[in-house]
């Protein structure tokens, strides 16, 4: 039931693949620094894979802001991938879907990155 | 207003256990009560969200304060109570979440959500006895999202 978030690198870009439930907790501290860890390492194009994440909370939808605006404000990128329905719809309402970029393939994903670097 | 309910309480410690403890209720009673997996899932997710403010905003993770659940099935409805033994809130004085300004916000989406997945939210002031939530969702309604 509770979060765990594997790492894996494909080209510029480092995949964070999530699953279980991103709610308050000592989870959702580490999801934080995980993704300020990424940053600080200099690791700046995030991909957070929401495919097996089975549910959010309001905590949870507001770490996402948080590592977005981390990542924005350090020259990075965060975006997200593969979400399921309930995660799509939540990011609906609060209007999220208008601030996150969102992909639903991974290669897709990956290469809106290279683009952002090229420009 | 005088039709028969059946009523389930429970009194919580303010601990994340206790959000988890409810969450794991909620689902039970919704499930007695009629509601389809959907339905319960938001009903679940309003009842989280109401409980994580009760013992953090409510109690101030004091875990010695308590938090009391009730849940009272009515024919046409069910209303949910989580009262805390904090100084309340002023709803109309929470921040929309869907503003441009607060969009980027890293909190202040809990009522919202809420809102969304219940047909009626209240807060009352309990002169010296805290403060209570109230959730109701009727049956049959299908409130839509968005
Ligand atoms: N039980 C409560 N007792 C006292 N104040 C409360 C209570 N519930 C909510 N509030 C107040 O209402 C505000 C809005 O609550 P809401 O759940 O929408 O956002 P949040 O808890 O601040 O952040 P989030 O839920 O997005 O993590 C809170 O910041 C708090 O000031
Ligand atoms: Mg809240």
């Amino acid at each position: 039931m509770s979060m765990k978030a594997k790492t894996r690198r494909v080209d510029s870009v480092t995949v964070v693949d999530i699953s279980g439930r991103i709610t308050l907790g000592e989870d959702l501290t580490e999801l934080r620094q995980l993704i300020r860890n990424l940053l600080a390492q200099g690791q700046k194009h995030i991909l957070l894979n929401l495919a097996d994440v089975t549910y959010i909370d309001s905590s949870g939808i507001g770490e996402l802001v948080s590592g977005f605006t981390a990542a924005s404000n350090q020259g990075g990128q965060l975006k997200l991938l593969n979400l399921t329905k309930k995660v799509h719809d939540l990011l609906q309402i609060t209007k999220l879907l208008t601030v996150f970029e969102v992909y639903e393939d991974e290669a897709t994903a990956i290469a809106s990155f290279q683009k952002a670097t090229r420009v | 207003m005088t039709a028969e309910s059946e009523v389930i309480e429970l009194t919580l410690a303010s601990t994340l256990k206790s959000v988890e403890t409810a969450e794991e209720l909620t689902t039970e009673v919704c499930s007695k009560a009629g509601f389809d997996e959907e339905e319960q899932h938001r009903i679940g997710m309003a009842v989280h969200e109401s409980m994580i403010n009760a013992v953090h905003h409510g109690n101030k993770n004091d875990a010695s304060k308590q938090v009391r659940l009730r849940f009272q099935i009515y024919p046409d409805r069910l209303e949910i109570h989580i009262r805390d033994q904090g100084t309340g809130f002023d709803l109309n004085r929470i921040p929309n979440p869907l503003e441009a300004e607060n969009l980027l916000k890293v909190s202040g989406r809990g009522i919202f959500l809420i809102r969304s997945f219940v047909d009626e939210f209240r807060v009352e002031k309990l002169e010296g006895r805290g403060t209570e939530v109230t959730l109701v969702k009727h049956k049959n309604s299908r409130k839509k999202l968005a």
